[in-house]
């Protein structure tokens, strides 16, 4: 049984309510089709990194779901273009690893990634020059750990 | 006979050394690029938003393509933008 995921803007102006609304709709086709809902990932309200439709927020609904039936996805697509209260929408298929990230990441398994502050950069070359230090941490961790590699122009 | 710390070099002995690049995915095992993380996306591109080159980022071609489209997905869904100017 094949995992998709859909995302979607669904536009800020509306209420709460009416987001909430929205997303049921989509929750109860996949529903409808005898499709599975592995989880609603909620993103919240987010800038926009360019306008669409001069709006600069949106708020941002992801769902993974399990579906025999793939030409459902085609339908869905179509209904979520027609539908005025989205602004964007991708769907895309999970292979065995997203699946696995997925599953990973609603267990906490995946933090955030920690930002360094950018002082660091300019006052202590040596921080990012060691080697040695990154290939430690690498066969330790069990969750999948994203390590920040400080990738340099030039 | 000098002692180590009073070794001193005219020149630094580090520079003009080549740093080793490495496929990141490959080294740490990481299967799966997801397009809604844009901070660690935004490690794949320059200021002004495009993809940087394998040459840079040292990726092994596979994961390359991988983050390609990632980011192109990320630019889709207004999570990264497609031009900007200081972007990091």
């Amino acid at each position: 049984m094949p995992h998709y995921e859909v995302s979607f803007i669904v536009d800020p102006v509306l209420s709460g309510d009416e987001v909430k609304s929205t997303v049921q709709t989509y929750k109860e086709m996949i529903g409808n089709e005898s499709g599975s809902i592995v989880h609603v990932d909620e993103m919240g309200l987010r800038a926009l990194a360019y306008p669409i439709n001069n709006r600069s927020t949106g708020v941002y609904f992801c769902i993974e779901y399990v579906m025999d039936n793939a030409p459902f996805n085609g339908k869905m697509e179509l209904a979520l273009k027609r539908d005025e209260r989205i602004m964007r929408y991708l769907t895309v298929k999970l292979d065995k690893y997203g699946v696995k990230y997925n599953e990973d990441k609603r267990n906490g398994k995946i933090g955030k990634r920690v930002k360094k502050d950018k002082s660091v950069e300019g006052v202590a070359p040596e921080a990012y020059m060691r080697p040695t230090s990154a290939p430690v941490a690498a066969p330790v961790p069990a969750p999948i750990v994203k390590e920040e590699i400080i990738v340099e122009e030039e | 006979m000098a002692t180590q710390d009073e070794i001193k070099f005219l020149s630094n002995p580090n520079i003009g050394q080549k740093k080793t690049k490495y496929c990141r995915f490959k080294k740490f095992g990481l299967k799966h690029i997801d397009y809604k993380d844009d901070s660690f996306l935004i490690q794949f591109v320059n200021e002004q938003g495009k993809l940087l080159p394998r040459r840079l980022t040292g990726n092994s071609l596979k994961y390359q393509r991988r983050v390609a489209t990632a980011i192109k997905r990320a630019r889709h869904l207004a999570i990264l933008p497609f031009v900007t100017d200081l972007l990091k």
